[in-house]
């Protein structure tokens, strides 16, 4: 085939050369259309969780008192232990495509374990957080109770918290299973130095992932709890 | 429900079946077009200097025969071709359900089928034509075809997702076929709440899980086409040296990536106030069904220039082309494809000048869409002035560019009537409606998807189709659809609302003119399937560049090798090179072919784009910039 020639006569530079997939001329080229390509998928993503923070704002206005008594009834400790723990494993990730570019594999492996138990932590004291709010009667389509006036936009509130986290938990959990993936490759020698293109990919849907949160917190948990201002 | 799942299993069946039995003609084609079982006597001499080696040179159709290699091909022109079978699956569905609208809009108190029958029509008809064909007809397959050839790129910058897209928007058919067999959805294309979520009792669900679907599809659809237009470009290919098509595909991948998951995140809303009957858009829990309406529109309405954008892109690669002359003012051309894809997010709003909404926001956006009507006007301008004296030749291509330009113009007017929000209020949801989207979608979209089919049909087939059927269809296409869609005007005017299946008898008349005129369209629309379908066989062998232009895409063989070029071209030029001197001498030399087969162009003039080699090896500048 006509590109085989091309790749062959492409000069071999020292150390472990990952694949160039066939459309393009050179790792440079291949790495910034990675590149590019996260970045605008994530464009997407912002849009998709966009319009839910929009109509979050909108019924937040019609139903301010509402939405605030139901900011009152999630449980803000675990909330602020999960933030701390995504941050973490924010951290954790960004020391991961580090050492993949340094070229330690060791540390590699460990770094992404960690952010991997992390994520996981976080899942976990999600549903315990969940199963309360269950107790509680607040889960709208399972035995909603909650007396008085506020009753609707309370329901409301539920309505949007458990339909952004919920979309919050389904991409960590597909973030969990992919950095699960490449830590077990990772331990076996993959990714290091001009490799850690898909280290730094996956970085980046992390990091999405704890940016959509640090939007939620406040919203969520904190709406209630700024001393009374509006 | 077993029988709905064997029904489920029998559309499924169905449709794989049809698919696989196009694929099957795709592959026996080739090796019966060998030269040696198939003598060609009306070849002239002229066109001996393409040289005709006893086989076929290797080319991405007689690569490989097998199923296998074009279900699991990464190749854009092989995916391109699987979403051409499967677009024309559900354009002739989505027209079958037009026809029996049409023909039962034939008498007042409706002619053929139950009031809820005609509901689930026209939405079936609704949905599969926006989001089964128009919206993916001219990206995934003229743009997945030509647009890397014309970055001189091998491939798209993502070839496996491109292959997935493909998967998801079949997968996407499926859900939403399946719905309609199983009993069909009848709240229109549009799912308007709080009727979706908590009345109808159609599949409400399933449907929005099929548009969901594709909606990825066209998601990564867009994503790839922009990352391959910043990183995959050619050498010496600059982004003001990129062809119009390239500039509105861009601009419509923008849309499609930023717009898109708005919809399926709206959809989602809906499935979940459905299944679990919470409300978020229901007024009976507090919530609000204008805010499912701005979520909705904030998609749709910027994908009405996904449907548009694509194709004033073909009609910019066609115009120049046979008139043989360099597009007027090229940077406004290109910026009011960006300006339309901008502006088009700010405009939703028009859509609910009678739902509730602000009158201060309504306003506003009826002042942002008549400013839409600024770069929209800007290509009509430029589109005419390149004509200007122009050397114009009628080929088929070039009628459908000229259908395109006159009614795209009163499409694009009549919705600036719309945009007024005095006269809105008396044609709000009639079929003035119903005639301004059809003048831009079918007037607009689809001849520029017929016009851009017939334009590259010799580069995607390698065989040229017959000009003779090509005007007659063209011609039919044109006079038909007028006679469908002029009279919906006079209707809505009138008074005569849309999605209605009867009507007062004093609009008889126009309604038998409108189905006349839909069965003429009909025959317009079936001729090229015949004849396209026919050239594969019976068609001259097309040269590499039949109408002698410019475009990077001509300069490879007809069809092109699977990595289609076999030297990255290195480009020194814009896109339109077109001399006049070489028109001229196009016009003053003698007709000597003539009959139903157009004689072939010479060359175009001068060739603008050299091969790496002879530019002194490849250079790296341009490839990497964006």
């Amino acid at each position: 085939m006509a590109t085989d020639v091309r790749r062959a006569a492409r000069p071999a530079s020292a150390g472990v050369e990952p694949e160039v997939a066939e459309q393009f001329e050179d790792l440079e080229q291949q790495h910034e259309t990675y590149e590019l390509g996260m970045w605008l998928f994530l464009a997407t993503e912002v849009l998709f969780f966009g319009g839910l923070f929009a109509g979050y704002s909108a019924y937040r206005i019609v139903f301010h008192a509402g939405f605030l008594e139901g900011s009152r009834h999630t449980d803000v400790t675990l909330g602020t232990i999960n933030t701390a723990v995504l941050l973490t494993s924010s951290l954790t990730m960004a020391l991961a495509v580090h050492s993949a570019r340094a070229g330690k594999r060791k540390l590699l492996a460990g770094l992404l374990t960690v952010t991997l138990l992390l994520g996981a932590a976080f899942m976990v004291i999600k549903g315990v957080e969940y199963y309360g709010e269950y107790r509680e009667g607040l889960v709208p389509w399972l035995g909603f109770r909650f007396p008085g006036p506020l009753a609707g936009g309370v329901d409301l509130f539920f309505v949007f918290y458990f339909f952004m986290t919920g979309l919050h938990a389904i991409h960590l959990t597909i973030g969990i299973v992919i950095v699960g993936v490449i830590a077990a490759l990772a331990r076996k020698g993959r990714f290091l130095r001009e490799d850690s293109t898909t280290v730094e990919m996956v970085g980046l849907y992390w990091h999405f992932i704890d940016i959509v949160w640090v939007f939620l917190y406040p919203l969520l948990y904190l709406l209630s709890r700024n001393g009374g201002a509006p | 429900m077993n029988e709905s799942r064997s029904r489920i299993s029998g559309a499924v069946a169905a449709l794989s079946g049809v698919l696989t039995g196009f694929l099957g003609g795709l592959m026996l084609r080739s090796p019966v077009r060998q030269p040696e079982l198939e003598p060609e006597p009306t070849e002239a001499p002229q066109e001996l200097a393409v040289v005709r080696p006893k086989r076929e040179p290797k080319n991405y159709l007689n690569e490989d025969y097998s199923l296998r290699s074009w279900l699991t091909t990464t190749d854009h022109k092989r995916i391109a071709i699987l979403y051409m079978v499967t677009i024309t699956l559900f354009f002739v569905v989505g027209g079958l359900a037009a026809t029996i609208i049409r023909l039962n809009l034939l008498r007042p108190e409706g002619a053929l089928v139950r009031p809820a029958t005609y509901n689930k029509l026209f939405t079936l008809h609704g949905v599969i034509m926006v989001w089964f064909f128009l919206i993916p007809s001219i990206p995934t397959v003229l743009g997945n075809f030509i647009l890397p050839m014309m970055l001189g790129a091998r491939d798209l910058a993502f070839p496996r997702l491109n292959l997935a897209s493909y998967y998801l928007f079949l997968f996407g058919g499926i859900f939403t076929g399946t719905a309609m067999l199983v009993g069909g959805v009848d709240t229109g294309w549009t799912f308007y709440t709080p009727y979706s979520s908590h009345f109808s009792n159609s599949n409400v669900t399933l449907t929005a899980a099929g548009v969901f679907i594709a909606g990825f599809s066209s998601i990564f659809t867009g994503l790839n086409f922009i990352v391959t237009t910043h990183k995959m470009r050619a050498p010496g290919l600059t982004w003001f040296r990129l062809p119009i098509f390239v500039w509105s595909n861009y601009a419509t991948s923008i849309i499609l990536v930023l717009a898109t998951p708005v919809l399926a995140l709206t959809l989602s809303a809906l499935a979940i106030e459905r299944i679990f009957r919470i409300g978020i858009f229901d007024p009976a829990l507090g919530g609000d069904p204008v805010l499912f309406q701005h979520l909705f529109w904030f998609y749709s309405h910027p994908a009405v220039y996904i449907m548009i954008l694509p194709g004033m892109g073909v009609v910019s690669e066609i115009i120049p082309c046979f008139a043989r002359k360099r597009i007027f003012s090229y940077k406004f051309v290109a910026f009011a494809s960006m300006a339309i894809a901008i502006l088009g997010f700010l405009v939703w709003g028009h859509h609910m000048f009678v739902a509730g909404q602000s009158m201060y926001a309504s306003m506003v956006f009826s002042i942002l869409s008549f400013l839409v009507a600024i770069p929209s006007a800007i290509k009509v301008f430029n589109w005419t002035a390149t004509l200007y004296k122009g050397s114009i030749s009628f080929d088929t291509p070039m009628l459908y560019a000229l259908g395109f330009i006159g009614l795209f113009t009163i499409g694009g007017l009549t919705g600036l009537f719309l945009a007024s929000l005095a006269v809105d209020v008396s044609v709000h949801d009639t079929y003035f409606v119903i005639a301004h989207f059809h003048y831009i979608m079918v007037g607009g979209m689809v001849m520029a998807y017929l016009g851009g089919m017939h334009y590259w049909w010799p580069k995607i087939s390698g065989r040229m189709y017959p000009e003779f059927w090509g005007k007659v269809a063209a011609i039919t296409v044109f006079i038909g659809f007028n006679l469908t869609f002029f009279p919906q005007f006079i209707l809505g005017r009138l008074g005569m609302p849309r999605r209605y299946h009867a009507y007062p008898a004093e609009f008889q008349i126009l309604n038998e003119a409108s189905t006349l005129g839909a069965s003429i369209l009909a025959v317009g629309y079936g001729l090229p399937l015949v004849y396209l379908v026919a050239s594969l066989w019976t068609g001259r062998r097309a040269p590499a560049n039949p109408w002698g232009a410019t475009g990077l895409e001509w300069q490879t063989a007809s069809p092109p090798p699977k990595h289609n070029f076999d030297r990255i071209p290195v480009v020194t030029t814009g896109p339109y090179e077109y001399s006049s001197e070489q028109a001229e001498r196009e016009t003053e030399a003698p007709d000597q072919q003539g009959g139903l087969d157009r004689p072939v162009k010479a060359t175009a003039g001068p060739l603008r784009r050299s091969p790496a080699g002879e530019e002194g090896g490849e250079s790296e500048e341009g490839r990497h910039g964006d």
